[in-house]
């Protein structure tokens, strides 16, 4: 930040000058400097991320007949999601809870481990305007042209220029608003119906929406998402300790830093550097950052630890023929060591938090693994009926009313006996099925759905030992035998 | 903005507020962001202008857009009813049968008749048909006029003692005062009712109250107190009670002596149309007592 400050200054050096508490946006022109073992590796995971991100909707999942048939799908209108063979129903949104929890604590075990490598290579943010910036640099030239030709007046050339850049953002984050909309419909169904029109309103206003996130965020606020109003680097620093590795500019080498004056060549120019420091000032590692920030001010806010500037900086190492490694991916605990003059060989990757880190992921994984393992493939829910609580019947006799609901999770017909336990001589009946007074029911569920039975109880009074028996429902799945018993109330009359 | 002074620590700029000599350095809020937020303002005049918003002296300022909350619930409501007409014509020219037979038309009729039930008869009979003192339980399996679906329907229509020519009539004749019975006949009357429901706790006494109710009330309520559809007299041997009290002997002594007799008005005189009768009838059939 303290660079941009410094900028703020420069144009107005009068120190009793007013001090504008609103900062003008002024665009940083990331250096696309297409070489270097970070930038390969970032071009790497942004090729995987984006593949995952637009093939995952198109892997077919069999699940028979009538029933979707995408792996990964989240259906909302049909209160479903589905993750190959599993399949979570409304009521079991806690495994994405667990999900949720697992992925805050692997970016906690990450961060204290390589500091944000997340936000430098991995968030979608960084992804699509890392690729945002790459489709600029191609049309409209490296860091100094597009700094002088948005800066000169408008002519042919700019405006084709210009224009190829936005087509190209356009169509990018037209493909990403129908990439995202694809996980929550039939993706080849969905597709044909957006390219024919026939989707829904919401279809193409969800597309719409996040086809204009990815134009503005990538193409126009860029760095300014990360610094104002992403949380993460605000809390960064409670994220690190000095054992983590980030990007780290060595100080102790590189100051004081000075411009190179005249050609220097192999390593016998070694000699040049006695009594200054190794920074020859070249300012790439500013013009390569993605976030415009200077590294060498050292751990910032404002870093994104994507380590374009360790390439940068390696680069121009190589051509005056100094040591690699002025900024590298280090812990500040090496650093102080390397400061002193000692060698270090290894980091301490072990420690108290990450251990802790890891434990709590294995932990929550083998919870949610485990309750997957065995998930109930039905369940039952009972109301009792509110108004009236009870009825009395002629003989002395005291009617309930419930309200049976059986979720019955697969996708087969469900059948499924109901007993009674804990009121003597307690019967059923239901209504819509055939026969009354009766002690067991079977009862059938259709595939992948939630039957509802109205369910009436009847007990002799003398059954009663107060207004309040306990009542427990018996439901056994015929096909597995599995049982899940409800307990309930039967209520009755206060009696003398 | 204030004069600029450098933090020396730092070297960043304070805004030139201090406090107890601590000041506060300058980190300027992206101008974009200001920007933003004084759109939101303009935003919201312009809402303001084209909504309803501002209170005047004599009502409020309606917006110049016209918009209303009330005539956007009229259309609502006139929406659900253009809705709704599909099943109730289909409902209109159905007979009850083959209503309770067909589940779309039978889950449409149970929905729209709870909550008609609700706004309608729930003042005296409770919500559920849970009944009260003098209001029968509509959920229980006794019936004063038949629990059949064409039985409930002709008394939602006419209703009960009311001035329709065709609603239900029936009265009980007072038998208290001496003439024809003494109170010693009530008492024994009375006792002979609750053996009926084996509810009895003198049975001597019960046994002179037999002769008494082959005489008088079995023309009604049946030679074992099976009660009388056709009339709207009470089962007495069901055990359940019209006129439930604390001493349910007293309560029998006081309706043979000065009798009570519930008025049920006629829905149809009151508005309903036929279609929304019948899925209340379907409604109160499925409360768990229809025959």
């Amino acid at each position: 930040m303290s660079s941009k400050n410094e900028a703020l200054v420069d144009q107005n050096s009068s120190e009793s000058r007013k001090v504008s508490l609103y900062a003008k946006h002024s665009k940083a022109y990331p250096r696309f400097l297409n070489k270097g073992s970070f930038r390969r590796l970032k071009w790497l995971v942004t090729t995987i991320l984006l593949a995952i991100f637009w093939i995952t909707p198109w892997i077919r999942w069999d699940r028979g007949p009538g029933a979707a048939s995408q792996a990964i799908l989240l259906d909302l209108p049909g209160r479903r999601a589905y993750f190959f063979a599993i399949e979570i129903w409304p009521q079991e949104v806690y495994y994405l809870t667990g999900l949720l929890i697992i992925a805050a604590l692997s970016l906690f075990f990450v961060s204290a481990l390589l500091g944000r490598v997340w936000c430098g290579f991995a968030c979608f943010q960084t992804v699509w305007t890392d690729l945002f910036v790459w489709i600029e640099q191609t049309f409209e030239g490296d860091r100094n042209r597009r700094m002088q030709r948005d800066n000169a007046p408008w002519s042919t050339d700019k405006l084709l220029r210009k224009s190829g850049t936005q087509v190209c953002w356009i169509i990018i984050s037209l493909l990403t608003g129908w990439g995202f909309v694809l996980y929550f419909d039939n993706a080849p169904t969905l597709t044909r119906d957006l390219l024919t029109g026939q989707a829904s309103i919401n279809a193409y206003g969800f597309m719409a929406l996040f086809s204009v996130f990815p134009y503005l965020l990538a193409g126009f606020a860029r760095e300014q998402v990360c610094i104002y109003m992403c949380p993460y680097s605000r809390f960064q620093s409670a994220m690190f300790d000095e054992h983590s590795l980030i990007v780290s500019y060595e100080a102790w080498r590189g100051e004081p830093r000075g411009k190179l004056t005249g050609a220097v060549q192999g390593r016998a120019a070694a000699a040049v550097f006695d009594g200054r420091g190794h920074c020859v000032d070249c300012k790439m590692c500013v013009q390569v950052c993605p976030t415009g920030i200077d590294i060498r001010n050292g751990s910032q806010l404002a870093c994104i630890g994507c380590a374009l500037c360790v390439d940068a900086c390696n680069s121009v190492m190589d051509r005056v023929g100094l040591p690699r490694g002025l900024i590298s991916y280090d812990s500040s605990f090496n650093q102080m060591g390397r400061a002193k003059g000692e060698t270090v060989v290894k980091t301490r990757l072990w420690r108290p938090r990450t251990f802790l880190y890891l434990a709590l992921i294995a932990l929550v994984g083998f919870v949610m693994a485990y309750s997957l393992s065995t998930r109930k493939t039905f369940d039952a829910n009972v109301l009792h009926e509110r108004s009236p609580v009870y009825v009395e019947l002629s003989g002395n006799r005291i009617r309930n009313g419930y309200t049976l609901k059986i979720l019955n999770m697969v996708r087969q017909d469900g059948h499924f006996r109901l007993t009674l336990e804990g009121v003597p001589d307690a019967t059923m009946t239901i209504i819509g099925a055939s026969g009354e007074g009766l002690s067991s029911v079977d009862l059938t569920t259709a595939p992948d759905e939630v039957g509802t039975f109205r369910l009436f109880i009847t007990a002799p009074k003398t059954s009663l030992k107060s207004n309040k028996s306990d009542l427990t429902l018996v439901l056994t799945d015929l096909d597995s035998g599995r049982i899940v018993r409800h307990r309930n109330l039967f209520a009755g009359p206060d009696l003398e | 903005m204030a004069n600029a002074e450098k933090d020396p620590v730092s070297g960043q700029y304070t805004t030139g507020h201090e406090w107890d000599g601590i000041k506060e350095l300058n980190t300027p809020l992206p101008r974009w962001w200001v920007i933003v937020f004084y759109i939101t303002i303009v935003w919201a005049v312009g809402y303001c202008v084209l909504y309803p918003s501002w209170p005047t002296l004599n009502g409020y300022w309606a917006g110049t857009l016209g918009w209303h909350s009330r005539t956007q619930v009229a259309q609502e409501i006139e929406q659900a009813k253009s809705a709704k007409a599909v099943y109730l014509s289909k409902i209109q020219d159905s007979s009850l049968e083959d209503i309770v037979k067909d589940k779309d038309l039978l889950n449409f009729a149970m929905a729209g008749g709870r909550s008609v039930f609700n706004e309608n008869c729930a003042a005296c009979h409770g919500v559920g048909g849970v009944g009260a003192y003098g209001f029968p339980n509509l959920a229980d399996d006794q019936w004063l006029w038949g629990g059949a679906l064409d039985d409930i329907r002709t008394t939602i229509t006419y209703g009960i003692r009311n001035t329709n020519p065709n609603s239900r009539q029936s009265e009980m004749p007072a038998w208290g005062g001496g003439d024809p019975l003494t109170d010693a006949q009530l008492d024994s009357l009375a006792e002979y009712v609750l053996s009926l429901s084996k509810n009895s706790t003198n049975p001597a006494v019960a046994q002179q109250g037999a002769p008494i109710f082959a005489e008088r009330c079995s023309p009604c309520h049946g030679e074992a107190g099976e009660g009388s559809q056709a009339v709207g007299a009470p089962a007495l041997a069901a055990g359940i009670w019209l006129y439930k009290g604390k001493s349910q002997k007293a309560e029998i002594i006081s309706q043979i002596k000065n009798p009570k007799g519930g008025v049920m008005p006629s829905w149809t005189d009151r508005g309903l149309d036929e279609a929304t009768i019948k899925t209340l009838a379907v409604y109160v059939h499925s409360l768990g007592g229809g025959k």
